[in-house]
């Protein structure tokens, strides 16, 4: 596979784009993002550490719907090439179409939010809770909602964050020479894709 | 002028065209990899396919995943080793995290 990559890849020019005062603020987004992994991964080593040593966790394919889940990681994954899509476009410097694909990250975090809302009520009524849970061992429900509710403060973050990006694309603010701030966003919105990826797997697969 | 040198500048000409990894490369790949681990996840477990198979198959499959959406789509590949380090640093620190929680959870 990485092979396939690497040659698809191999017409990028491989040279190191250097740090300067203009990509501080991507310097910056690392380090904060370096820190928010540290927090999910917190969270994930409690969630495997409660599991591992409780006899009657319950099975989450059986409990939770992984279909719809699974299609949420693809409007997940879809967002973050529409986002990367918005980024080549500046660099382009076709300004209307970096709006566009911006416009349809942002879309795409609603729709992710809405299901979330429609997977947390519907979980709700069965009877799931921060302390209950009708299937088992009542920790599934505080690590469960913990976990996906802290993704989805984050995400509901991004969807703020890349709606004042696309406000000032809007305006006119980037150009070919001038996109830091999208490519910042960029770099937290595709956090967010990540984290969704390892949490769809530790909390909805294994 | 050295090869070095002549690529920096050649880099920073905004009036050359920006070159973009193949970005709908990545996302068949993530597609697939998506479909497989849905298909591994749902899949009963049993004596021919046990649970250890499952999660081994499963966590190699999320972690090429993150390391796609990594390299690719922020870019880690074609950016300074600094960043490539303090991305990694919290991996290290999730894995030293779980090696301490296992033996008490384990006992429990």
């Amino acid at each position: 596979m990485s092979q396939a990559v690497a040659t698809a890849h191999a017409e990028v020019d491989s040279y190191e784009s250097p740090l300067t005062p203009e990509s501080w603020s991507k310097l910056a987004m690392w380090i904060f993002l370096a820190g928010d992994a540290m927090s999910f991964g917190g969270l994930l080593a409690a969630y495997g550490a409660l599991r591992f040593g409780s006899p009657n966790w319950p099975q989450p394919s059986h409990v939770l719907g992984i279909a719809m889940t699974g299609f949420m990681t693809f409007l997940l994954i879809c967002s973050s090439v529409t986002m990367v899509k918005g980024l080549a476009a500046i660099q382009d410097g076709e300004p209307k179409r970096m709006c566009m694909f911006l416009g349809l990250t942002i879309l795409g975090g609603i729709t992710f939010l809405g299901m979330q809302a429609f997977e947390w009520t519907h979980l709700i009524h069965e009877g799931l809770g921060l302390t209950q849970n009708p299937w088992g061992a009542s920790q599934f429900g505080t690590t469960f909602f913990m976990t996906t509710g802290f993704h989805g403060c984050h995400v509901f973050g991004g969807v703020v964050y890349l709606s004042t990006i696309l406000i000032r694309g809007l305006r006119g603010k980037f150009s070919r020479t001038n996109y830091s701030a999208v490519e910042t966003a960029g770099l937290y919105w595709h956090f967010v894709d990540l984290v969704w990826i390892l949490v769809f797997t530790f909390v909805y697969l294994i | 002028m050295d090869e070095a040198t002549r690529r920096k500048e050649h880099f920073q000409d905004e009036h050359v065209t920006t070159l973009h990894p193949n970005y709908m490369g990545v996302f068949w790949w993530l597609l697939a990899l998506t479909i497989l681990e849905l298909i591994c996840g749902t899949m009963p477990t049993g004596p021919t396919y046990p649970y250890f198979a499952k999660v081994v198959l499963l966590v190699s499959m999320a972690v090429s995943k993150a390391a796609l959406v990594a390299l690719y789509f922020m870019h880690l590949k074609f950016e300074v080793r600094t960043l490539g380090i303090i991305a990694l640093t919290p991996m290290f620190l999730c894995a030293f995290f779980l090696f301490m929680l296992f033996p008490d959870s384990a006992n429990r």
